[in-house]
């Protein structure tokens, strides 16, 4: 089994995208788990590290959590750039315990797509992050945000 | 637009607040870039329009496809995905960049003989 399909999830998921694209019919569900068994077969080429899930059920629950922040510092930041009020921006550097790569790698795109906030550099001989935040009141309150909300949800979820 | 009269007052109403919101967002971003002075500040702008700006224009076009058929169309929501995972690709590469330019503008100017690398790496 893991000669054929190494990559199970990711070959479900280019299936999935293959019939969002095109169609969900019986036709294209076979094209597209075609295709995509062809595809990851192609990644064990790259060797990418396997994520493990271990409580995918808490998925839901941190999109939910992102989406919603999101919209909340989409508003905060419109709000800054429309009244040209005075803002304080500064780096924030938060040692994070998240080793697991995929962690990391979604944290990233949750920091980066919230408008507000930006991902600089991450060391992984320290694991320090750096992030670059538009309004900083508050230093403590972004190393909160970051390491209760996000990263000890994803912590839980990958590692 | 063919079948626009055949588009119920709720579902036209909801479109349009949609499109409005992620135009508007898009165009504050957009705004927020010609405004901050530096690049830090820059790059936070932008993101109004791939975080919701993006999403409430895909949110709008799935939801008036979705009512025009009659069934459930979300091809755009892979336009989301696909945004909100290649931007940070994006972003890392000219933050870094910026970091270290001027991490080593500070190091020359305090020491000229002992420019030094910042030591880190991509991981």
């Amino acid at each position: 089994m893991r000669n054929i399909l190494p990559y199970p999830v990711l070959t479900a998921a280019l299936t999935v995208v293959w019939m969002l694209l095109n169609s969900f019919s019986l036709g294209h569900l076979l094209l597209g788990a075609v295709v995509a068994a062809g595809a990851s077969r192609a990644m064990t080429a790259l060797e990418p590290s396997k994520p493990r899930l271990r409580r995918w059920q808490l998925i839901p629950w941190l999109c939910g959590i992102v989406l919603i922040d999101i919209a909340k510092s989409n508003f905060a930041v419109a709000s800054v750039i429309l009244r040209r009020r005075a803002r304080s921006p500064g780096f924030v550097s938060i040692p994070l315990e998240l080793r697991d790569q995929t962690g990391l790698a979604v944290l990233a795109c949750i920091v980066t797509s919230t408008p507000g906030t930006a991902w600089v550099e991450y060391d992984s001989a320290t694991g320090e992050l750096l992030i670059h935040v538009l309004d900083l009141v508050e230093r403590q309150e972004w190393i909160d945000l970051i390491k209760n909300r996000y990263e000890a949800t994803l912590r839980e979820i990958f590692e | 637009m063919t079948h626009a009269e055949a588009l119920p007052a709720w579902a036209a109403l909801l479109t349009a607040f949609l499109v409005l919101v992620g135009a508007s967002l898009t165009l504050i971003g957009a705004i927020g870039t010609l405004r901050f002075r530096t690049f830090f500040e820059r790059v936070h702008a932008p993101t109004l329009g791939t975080s919701w700006g993006t999403g409430a224009i895909v949110l709008a076009s799935s939801l008036l496809f979705s009512v025009l058929g009659s069934r459930l169309v979300f091809p755009e929501l892979l336009i989301g995905v696909f945004v909100s995972i290649t931007t940070p690709v994006t972003l890392m590469l000219l933050a870094r960049a910026t970091l270290y330019r001027e991490r080593s503008e500070i190091a020359s100017a305090a020491a000229p003989d002992l420019l030094e690398d910042p030591g880190d790496r991509p991981t």
